[in-house]
């Protein structure tokens, strides 16, 4: 027999538990979920890894022809494509993360109907797979970002900007699994959230600065709801750290972003753990 | 050498704790749509009812289900249609839990409700080889390593770059299976999912899991209408209906059994009983059956209860008046109750040649009891049999308190309220 004995006790659904020690054991798992999701989406495109290019630049040029060509908006320091292809980035990255990981759940239902594993492998795997194309495209990013020191001599601090994007990429991607993951508890009861998701995705794309920025906003409250959104700080960071202009790394951060952030990840892990016990019986 | 002795004894003490522990494990659901999912609009309609406390029906899927499975041993679950089997093996494979009770599994767990879950026709073969296999908990090196013997054992070799939609739904249940047999664990649960494939490879399969059961002290615990594959898999059986076990024991007693039970509703020919009497007429059959639950083979408490017996005569005979009484024993020998019934020989009993006894609300505390049936014609003794219609009432929850009545209680249960 084997060296150890497995014990496994199975009990009526205890009161509340985080299972990160249970998560790392099924990090294999996690890894062949994410495999598989980008395997698959690839698979069925001719273009492939190209559409993940394709998109963001289409948009960019729509922005820059828009907003700076059409409607003479300054973008500071920083050259029109560079600043928007960075908002539409974090963007896309939250955006398909969230829409990814909500339906998550019910997409898996026959897999979760038969298997056991710890059911946040899902919503994380739809994170990470909305991560691949984030990185993905951050080719396009630097690419035009070495055009422009080329052809345009701006200085780039680049270890500043790799690690302001890391740390905004964290933020986005931790405030978009908080999301997701309390959708798609919600979804395997409530098929509803298939109607709410779209509605709300574009409420918060109006309060992300992804096509403007936050310093135009004059009416104060309204500035303190836009402060509070998490995604405004990752753009910000970021944003503010490309060129070598200013000394400050951190904007202005607001005493509520890390609560708002923490707090909206309390409730999804305590949303889904408390549901993930009967997933199988309802979804 | 401390350290080895210990290693030793450690090992000892686990292998005489049985594999699998199932430890009075109750599985409640609610009746009705409420197990699908449902709209935001159905719960708040729902609303004024649920605060009322009335909307919730419920019932119990599993019932006080407590067995054990020793190292090395493989165990059928046997049961028709709605007998608790899936909900069980679901509890197993910790996909649900149950709402009472306990089970213990000592050893690593490999659960096969499916075959090919999470297939993908997008992915070539090797590609969900690797998936499937990670999915039903093997590492990735340990797939790596079988990868070669997986493929050999599904005879797909030559497709195995192939994406999946190409395959045929054989070969996809083949490559399916492949998987599944390799997977190393102490203790397998399988659905019946060996319904399924080609008849060739089927035994293919069951050969290979049999390997495993026999060659590594492994513990099989299968689950199965199918009677023949539980026969070839199993070495001990149990039964269940309507959410409890009723019976436990080797394979053979087991299906012997479960056959019986399927086998139409207590339908007991008398025509071979020993008995008594001049034969005019004689009771050639009795049924009885429960009105409330007619899927059962069971009697639950408080069950309506029809007790059917069927005669056989000569009608050219000159037959004026029948008295039937039916006595109802229990184990003990002691008669519980008794029915008495008349009729006459008129055109319409001559038609159906069956006395019917319906019971509303059978009063009889759980247990096994026999039945006496004595016919009398023109003030005859006509066939009078003794301990026949062996039935069961089923120790079930009384009345919906989900609890039991303790044994040793008296014959009778009383429908009362507590005021």
């Amino acid at each position: 027999m084997s060296d150890h004995i497995n014990i496994t006790i199975i009990r009526p659904k205890k009161v509340f538990s985080l299972g990160i020690k249970e998560l790392w054991q099924y990090r294999e798992l996690l890894y062949f979920f994410t495999w598989k999701e980008i395997k698959v989406r690839y698979k069925q495109a001719a273009l492939g890894i190209v559409w993940t290019l394709l998109q963001p630049l289409s948009m960019m040029t729509i922005f820059v022809l828009l907003l700076s060509e059409g409607l003479g908006i300054t973008t500071g320091a920083v050259p029109a494509p560079i600043y928007y292809l960075i908002g539409l980035l974090i963007w896309n990255l939250f955006n398909h993360a969230v829409t990814h990981a909500s339906q998550s759940m019910v997409s898996n239902a026959n897999i979760i109907k038969k298997i056991y594993f710890p059911r946040l492998v899902i919503p994380i795997s739809a994170v990470l797979t909305s991560s691949f194309d984030f990185i993905v495209s951050l080719l396009l990013f630097y690419g035009l970002l070495i055009y422009y020191t080329i052809s345009e001599e701006i200085a780039i601090s680049w270890i500043k900007l790799s690690f302001s994007l890391l740390i905004g990429y964290i933020i986005t991607v931790f405030t978009a699994f908080s999301l997701g993951t309390f959708l798609s508890a919600i979804n395997v009861k409530y098929r509803d959230v298939r109607y709410v998701l779209p509605f709300l995705i574009q409420t918060l794309f109006f309060i992300t600065p992804v096509m403007y920025d936050t310093s135009i906003i004059k009416q104060p409250w309204i500035k303190t709801i836009l402060e509070l959104n998490p995604l405004n700080f990752a753009i910000e960071l970021i944003r503010n750290n490309i060129t070598n202009t200013t000394n400050i790394f951190w904007p202005d951060i607001s005493f509520f972003v890390p609560m708002v952030i923490i707090l909206l990840y309390l409730i999804a892990i305590v949303t889904f753990r408390k549901t993930e016990a009967y997933f199988a019986d309802i979804v | 050498m401390f350290c080895l002795s210990k290693i030793y004894n450690t090992q000892f003490l686990n292998n005489l704790k049985p594999i699998i522990e199932v430890n009075h494990v109750w599985k409640e659901y609610q009746k009705g749509i409420d197990r699908r999912y449902k709209s935001l609009r159905d719960t708040l309609v729902g609303m004024p009812n649920r605060l009322l406390g009335t909307e919730k029906e419920k019932f119990w899927a599993l019932e006080d289900i407590d067995f054990k499975v020793e190292a090395g041993e493989s165990v059928g679950i046997i049961g028709r249609n709605g007998a608790g089997k899936s909900t069980l093996l679901k509890i197993l494979s910790r996909i649900t839990p149950p709402t009472k009770g306990e089970i213990i599994l000592r050893g690593r767990v490999a659960s096969l409700l499916e075959v090919g879950t999470g297939f993908h026709p997008e992915l070539t073969g090797r590609e969900n080889v690797f998936f499937n296999g990670s999915i039903l908990g093997m590492k990735h090196a340990e797939i790596k390593h079988k990868f070669d013997e997986i493929v050999d054992f599904s005879g797909v070799e030559s497709f195995i770059d192939t994406p999946l939609k190409h395959y045929s739904s054989g070969m996809q249940m083949r490559l399916a299976f492949s998987v599944a047999a390799h997977l190393d664990s102490e203790i397998l649960l399988i659905d019946e999912v060996l319904a399924v494939g080609d008849a060739e490879f089927q035994k293919k399969c069951i050969g290979k899991m049999d390997d495993v059961s026999k060659g590594d002290g492994k513990s099989i615990l299968f689950v199965s209408h199918d009677v023949n594959a539980i026969s070839n898999l199993s070495q001990r059986g149990i039964i269940l209906d309507l959410g409890l076990k009723i019976f436990e024991s080797n394979i053979i007693d087991a299906l012997n059994k479960y056959v019986e039970i399927t086998s139409h509703n207590r339908n007991i020919s008398l025509n071979n009983s020993p008995r008594i009497g001049n034969g005019i007429v004689r009771i050639s059959q009795i049924c009885i059956s429960s009105i409330s639950n007619e899927t059962s083979s069971f009697l639950k408490p408080f069950d309506d209860v029809n007790f059917s017996i069927e005669f056989a005569y000569n009608k050219e005979s000159n037959l004026r008046e029948i008295k039937l009484d039916l006595g109802i024993n229990n184990l003990a020998g002691k008669r519980v109750t008794w029915m008495t019934a008349k009729k006459f020989f008129n055109d319409e009993f001559n038609q159906s040649r069956k006395i019917e006894f319906i019971v509303e609300k059978f009063p009889l505390v759980p247990g096994e009891y026999t039945i006496n049936l004595h016919c009398e014609v023109n003030n005859q003794i006509a066939d009078w049999i003794k301990n026949v219609g062996e039935f069961k009432i089923l120790n079930n929850k009384y009345f919906d308190t989900n609890l039991r009545i303790p044994q040793g209680q008296g014959d009778v249960q009383l429908q009362y309220t507590v005021k």
